[in-house]
């Protein structure tokens, strides 16, 4: 098999794993930075419109950086998509496929459902709920925990802080009962 | 070339009287701060490791919503997998940083503060939780799916701008 065949394969988790891991020691060997995307939310909201919020005031330049490493991200996904894909639908448990054909999602192709996430479907309540309220979840369940799975799981875990890895079993725990209790009910809507 | 000697005395001092210590406490899980300033352009390697880290996160999967759909219903080792060796590598990285006392390239000492415990961390991470199995992202995936061509993740990711605003706004009434 060509290199260029082998890069362009989904990458098994004992090589992105630990890939995704030296993140850490990267970030803080180029200038004292803490891994961690969610605190860019943080500093975009200070920069457009921190409305005399108190949590909003402060020095967001100082924190510039971030921004240009979730810019970076957005390349890099671009990136992986057009440069290294094989353009193979990502193969998931059986068991999923057939729970998901039960809501009329047959199309594996995309890394996000095409039938789920797409613009028509944002003003559907399934699609609402799916997109804005769980974009909404995100960005004021990561601030209100401090992190998220890069500040918390990742960087927290790796400097042992055990305030995130309750953080962490708490990301779980609400995802279990979100997917498991919750979704098929959305689903169906 | 390190602009001038900074001592780790110096530098923990530095983060602990740092006036916007108390606004950062609340962020992050640890942290640490670089104490210098550097020309714009500096910032342009943050955004050679976001593309780095960007291309992970695609590659690995672990930003595909069928994915995490896996994870939550137990049903494929792989994420837990990938999480579980970049968590057992940054362990080992930061146990070494400390161990030899690495500092930065730009000379300075890396110290890095303990992170204190608030409700915040149950109640936000719950909600963070339901929201990471809806919209099948957290916040770094929810850029890399943009770059990936995903446009409507843009409305996701205004959404999520929106929630972190509305938790500034809301703070101070909110349990921590």
């Amino acid at each position: 098999m060509h290199f260029s065949d082998w890069i362009k394969q989904p990458w098994p988790w004992y090589i992105a794993g630990p890939l995704i891991g030296l993140m850490v020691p990267l970030l803080h060997i180029s200038g004292n930075k803490t891994f961690g995307i969610s605190s860019s939310l943080r500093h975009i909201c200070a920069a457009c419109l921190p409305a005399n919020i108190p949590f909003f005031q402060y020095n967001w330049r100082k924190e510039i950086w971030n921004l240009f490493f979730v810019a970076g991200i957005a390349l890099g996904g671009l990136i992986a998509a057009s440069l290294l894909s094989n353009h193979q639908p990502i193969i998931v448990n059986p068991t999923l496929v057939k729970e998901l054909h039960r809501y009329g999602v047959n199309n594996h192709d995309g890394l996000v459902p095409a039938e789920l996430f797409n613009w028509q479907s944002l003003i559907t309540v399934r699609g609402f709920i799916l997109m804005v309220a769980g974009g909404f979840l995100v960005g004021f369940g990561t601030r209100y925990a401090g992190g998220c799975t890069s500040g918390h799981s990742i960087m927290g875990l790796s400097n042992l802080q055990w305030p995130s890895l309750i953080a962490t079993c708490c990301f779980m725990a609400g995802g279990f009962i979100m997917a498991n209790l919750v979704l098929p009910f959305i689903m169906h809507l | 070339m390190p602009v001038k000697e900074i001592k780790r005395e110096e530098h923990l001092q530095f983060l602990q009287q740092n006036t916007d210590f108390e606004v950062r406490s609340l962020d992050g899980a640890s942290i640490n701060e670089s104490e210098l300033s550097h020309p714009w352009w500096h910032n342009l390697k943050y955004a050679a490791a976001g593309v780095w880290f960007g291309i992970l996160l695609v590659k690995s999967e672990v930003m595909s919503w069928f994915r995490i759909q896996e994870m939550f219903r137990l049903q494929s080792f792989h994420m837990y997998g990938v999480l579980g060796s970049a968590v057992a590598t940054g362990i080992f990285s930061v146990w070494l940083i400390k161990k030899i006392n690495l500092r930065t390239i730009y000379g300075e000492p890396i110290i890095l503060l303990p992170k204190k415990f608030n409700k915040g961390q149950v109640y936000g991470g719950l909600l963070f939780g339901f929201g990471w199995a809806l919209t099948g992202a957290c916040p770094g995936p929810l850029f890399a799916q943009i770059g990936t061509g995903a446009a409507v993740v843009t409305a996701v990711l205004l959404s999520a701008i929106t929630g972190t605003w509305v938790y500034g706004w809301m703070a101070d009434k909110l349990p921590h």
